[in-house]
């Protein structure tokens, strides 16, 4: 019997798996290890966290496909890896490598100033980020397979995530009010194909899973942006730039399943030492900012 | 009849949603006391480490084992087939319900680009279009397990009597018809 690989049912079926979970950045095999043990359901392969990609400033890439490897090598869970907003070359070399997703991230200098990834090219799922509705449809019609917040990575500042998230549900709702008239109106007016707001009005929902990132940096963090109904947590800095990161990482994860008991959210937030040093997103300046990267 | 789904992570929304167009009574599950209240259990598919961490961290798991093994029904899709193992080749074999006399090896069929769609031939249900995420294969089957479905020769959907398992994702398929086999063992005892 024949085998079908590579089909959007299985690229947007592994995002399906990882929701009501943890995704964390991690920089090597032990801190790989570490969050597998803490129940993270997939690793996000980097060089360097976020926080150091903001403070070293210059050009962030992809990182060494060794370090990638080693990480591959360490855990059983998937392992996903950043690509430069349209570098498709470096989306091959992930995918040559066999990754289990490529997040085609503004956390890494663009590539390309006007276009992102044809997706479509690949077997590998690609996830993506967005600020709202438009640039989610934007992304999904060019294959992204999973779609998260920006938010405002590196910072410990959830504030951008929330903003995201909350702008994001907001044109849900108009979208599934809006007649079939309107929709065309609205694709024109935002930029967005009308293919995709016509899926999302159809299924009340976007059609791919939606996760938050972008400043998340404690339990309480990962309990409001789950409340506020994306599907999972991306944590990119906040747990291994934290005093205690094993703690924390499981914290995190408790949170993201026990997001709407507060006893519970309020005895796992006990004692965890010292959160990730963070900066107020409002108090950086446009040149600063890495949501605005990739429209 | 009331069914669970675990709630702890993964897709169990899928679950719910189509036991829900059966007309069944069906609500996710996340905490030991809740596993009172239900007549049959599916754990979902999703990350088998992160669930069997929370698993043994709430307490469910020794409650769960405990009923699993005198009759409670459990169908376990892909993660929930990890967990419903009595043996795991090459993976660390704590934390887990070990329940069905299956050996099971994880992320088998490769890593994701290896995710594939293929058709099946069910024993009473017929063809079925199956889904397989980083699937775990069935690489030895005990004698009171029954193999109801294969797939290249390998057993994709086995049971052993109230447990059922199957390494693919029929919640994904658009398909209820071995959600219906499960409701009648179910509804069976």
């Amino acid at each position: 019997m024949e085998r079908l690989t590579g089909t959007f049912k299985v690229k947007s079926g592994l995002a399906e798996m990882l929701k009501g979970g943890v995704i964390m950045d991690v920089v090597n095999a032990e801190q790989a290890k570490i969050a597998e043990k803490a129940g993270a359901v997939a690793v996000m392969a980097l060089e360097r966290v976020p926080a150091d990609i903001r403070a070293a400033g210059g050009v962030a890439r992809m990182a060494d496909p060794k370090k990638i490897k080693e990480i591959m090598d360490a855990v059983t869970i998937p392992v996903m890896a950043k690509c430069r907003i349209g570098h498709f070359a470096e989306a091959q070399i992930l995918e040559a490598l066999g990754v289990d997703y490529i997040d085609e991230s503004e956390v890494l200098t663009p590539a390309d100033p006007e276009h992102h990834i044809d997706k479509w090219q690949f077997k590998v799922p690609f996830v993506c980020g967005a600020r709202d509705l438009p640039e989610a449809c934007r992304r999904i019609a060019e294959g992204a397979a999973m779609i998260r917040t920006k938010g405002e990575a590196g910072t410990g500042d959830v504030s951008q995530a929330v903003r995201h998230m909350r702008l994001m549900n907001k044109q849900i709702r108009i979208v599934r009010q809006a007649s079939d008239e309107e929709l065309v109106s609205l694709g024109k007016e935002w930029g967005a194909p009308v293919e995709v707001l016509r899926l999302i009005k159809e299924l009340g929902r976007l059609p791919v899973v939606n996760f938050a990132a972008g400043g998340i940096a404690t339990p309480a963090d990962a309990a409001l942006m789950m409340q506020l109904g994306c599907d999972g947590i991306f944590v990119g800095s906040g747990i291994f730039k934290s005093e205690d990161p094993e703690k924390r990482a499981r914290a995190i994860v408790m949170a993201t399943t026990y997001y709407n008991d507060p006893k519970v959210l309020a005895e796992i937030s006990e004692d965890l030492g010292e959160p990730m040093p963070s900066i107020s997103a409002i108090h950086l300046s446009e040149r600063e900012l890495l949501q605005v990267r990739g429209n | 009849m009331r069914i669970g789904v675990l709630g702890l992570q993964g897709d169990f929304r899928e679950h719910l949603t189509v036991l829900r167009s059966l007309g069944i009574d069906a609500r996710d599950v996340r905490t030991k006391e809740q596993l009172d209240e239900i007549d049959g259990l599916i754990i979902p598919g999703g990350e088998s480490t992160t669930m069997a961490y929370l698993l043994e961290r709430t307490g469910m798991l020794s409650v769960l084992r405990e009923r699993g093994a005198q009759g409670f029904p459990i169908y376990g899709t892909c993660a929930g087939m990890i967990l419903l193992a009595r043996e795991l080749k090459d993976s660390s074999p704590e934390n887990r319900l070990a329940l069905m006399d299956i050996t099971v090896k994880r992320n088998a069929y490769g890593r994701q680009l290896e995710s594939f769609e293929a058709d099946l031939q069910i024993k009473n249900i017929g063809e079925f279009h199956a889904i397989f995420i980083r699937a775990p294969k069935v690489v030895r089957v005990g004698p009171a397990v029954e193999i109801l479905a294969e797939h290249e020769g390998t057993p994709v959907l086995v049971r052993q009597k109230n447990l059922l398992a199957s390494s693919f994702h029929p919640e994904l398929s658009s398909d209820p018809r071995v959600h219906q086999y499960f409701l009648e063992i179910v509804a069976r005892g």
